[in-house]
């Protein structure tokens, strides 16, 4: 009778453990531009006028999903970040895996950064990319930096991995002679 | 009456609909598809043979040693005649089982064998790359200006062989026209080739065969064997970069598409857009459907796939595009000038 108790037990425990396996949503349908943050983000303290900028966001919801990550990486590449940026390492732009960061590394600072463009090179993607993409490529570039929990990895796509996911790695320092900036002393 | 009629009429119109002979292996178009139909038919009336032998000796056991109610185990002494018997009757099953199985095997080699072996000097080379979820279809030729680029939809001459070349983008897919040839994976990566030849004009239809992720079910495409003039047409007017729109509607409609997300991931020959990440839209009036078979190709449908494409395939690479009412309707009269 004891024995058929604990099998009980131990049965009830499973299912209850059981239950709080979930993975996430993935978010296929975006919601409406109208309710998405507007392009203008404020990057510095001076207001002309008035109007007042909205300030940035201070998270961005892809960031908590490991599908919305995977899909800024499919984008990176799709879209041809890696041409300036290689996959972190840099190149014409400046390595997106080390912890310099020129226009600041807070995820409405990197929305901006690809949604307004920056000197010497960086496009403006305001209009060319919807918002919502903008913001997933944004959550993978903060994952390239190690800025992400681990479990919110990119590699969870449904490509084969041949390497683990850049926030699962040891922190990445980038390599050769490729216009790299030198690592601060 | 009427109502009857109309009934008959919907109903004759959903037959038609859902007649099979344009995705249906049984109905071969193709020497390869007949090999396999042969093939098909053969192991089919073996084992339909097989079916019948069994239940008839079944039935005769069952009516030979009919237990009585009273004594429920018959079986109370040793009958070594009929053990000896019973032995002779299952080595003599295995043995016929296994010859019959080892005819079957011999004959799918020899099938295999005959629907890949290629001889042909010209054949019409084919390009198909997948992608999730469509199919790019590339007619390759040293002269970069000679190369067709298509989706979706594979013009054939007939009675030519043709020699498909495959790869995938992103993940494995599976060509399949069950009329034309049998079931070939696109690997990622990894090229590999195989041919068919279609000897009845017609439209046929194919599917991805292989589980490829959210809209493997909406990844379709048709395969158009014409005569071989007609293909010579077609391809001429596929080789043309896209006509400069007339109507100032269509005209406003590409400055809309230059000027928003459609150019980060389409080709339009002849414009500034060059991106290869979705299909090639140089002459996307010119198909019958769109979105790998989805929708047909008209107004309607391409304005709500340009405005809300993860409603129709949810999942699909495609964005979602807000366009302001005047913009969509100004694009879709550019798209369906693209002849």
């Amino acid at each position: 009778m004891i024995h058929h108790n604990l099998q009980l037990a131990i049965l009830l425990v499973a299912t209850a453990v059981l239950a709080s396996c979930s993975r996430e949503d993935r978010i296929l349908r975006q919601p409406p531009s109208a309710n998405q943050t507007l392009n203008t983000i404020q990057i510095s303290g001076l207001n002309p006028g008035a109007n007042l900028i909205p300030t940035p966001p201070s998270s961005n919801m892809y960031e908590e999903s490991a599908y919305g990550v995977s899909e800024g990486q499919k984008l990176f590449e799709a879209y041809n970040c890696v041409g300036c940026h290689a996959h972190g390492g840099g190149g014409i732009g400046p390595p997106l895996m080390d912890r310099n960061w020129i226009y600041g590394s807070e995820p409405g600072n990197i929305f901006a950064t690809i949604m307004q463009g920056r000197p010497n090179g960086m496009p403006s993607f305001r209009n060319r990319i919807p918002e919502y993409q903008a913001w997933e490529i944004a959550a993978y570039v903060r994952s390239m930096a190690g800025l992400l929990p681990k479990g919110v990895s990119p590699n969870r796509t449904d490509q084969m991995n041949i390497k683990p996911a850049e926030s699962s790695m040891p922190e990445q320092v980038p390599t050769g002679i490729t216009g790299v900036p030198e690592k601060r002393k | 009456m009427n109502a009857t009629r109309n009934l008959a009429s919907h109903l004759l119109a959903q037959a038609q609909a859902l007649d099979p002979g344009h995705h249906h292996m049984l109905h071969p178009a193709a020497p390869q598809a007949g090999h396999i139909e042969w093939l098909y038919w053969f192991t089919f009336w073996i084992l339909f043979a097989v079916f019948v032998l069994m239940i008839a000796a079944v039935t005769r056991a069952g009516a030979k040693n009919r237990v009585v109610a009273s004594s429920p185990f018959p079986i109370t002494e040793k009958d070594e005649e009929g053990d000896r018997r019973a032995g002779w009757a299952v080595g003599a099953a295995i043995g016929i089982t296994v010859i019959t199985l080892f005819i079957i095997l011999v004959l799918s080699v020899i099938t295999g064998k005959r629907v890949e072996g290629l001889t042909s000097k010209n054949p019409v080379t084919i390009q198909i790359t997948g992608h999730q979820w469509w199919w790019e279809v590339t007619y390759p030729n040293p002269q970069a200006d000679q190369t067709v680029t298509t989706a979706n939809e594979i013009h054939v001459p007939v009675g030519t062989p043709v020699v498909v070349l495959t790869n995938s983008k992103d993940v494995i897919h599976s060509f399949w026209a069950p009329n034309i040839t049998g079931k070939r994976d696109l690997l990622p990566g990894y090229s590999s080739a195989f041919w068919f030849q279609i000897d009845q004009p017609g439209m046929y239809h194919g599917q991805c065969a292989e589980f490829c992720g959210l809209q493997h079910a909406h990844m379709g495409f048709s395969i158009i064997a014409e005569s071989v003039d007609d293909f010579q047409v077609w391809k001429q007017q596929q080789l043309k970069a896209a006509a400069d729109p007339s109507s100032s509607e269509a005209i406003r409609g590409r400055e809309v598409f230059l000027t928003h997300a459609c150019l980060m991931c389409h080709t339009i020959r002849g414009t500034d857009a060059g991106s290869r990440l979705g299909p090639d839209l140089t002459h996307v009036a010119s198909r019958n459907m769109i979105a790998a078979e989805t929708l047909p190709n008209t107004a309607g449908a391409l304005a709500g796939w340009v405005i809300d494409p993860q409603r129709i395939k949810p999942g699909t690479q495609m964005s979602p595009n807000p366009l302001a009412p005047d913009d969509l309707q100004a694009v879709v009269a550019y798209l369906q000038s693209l002849h």
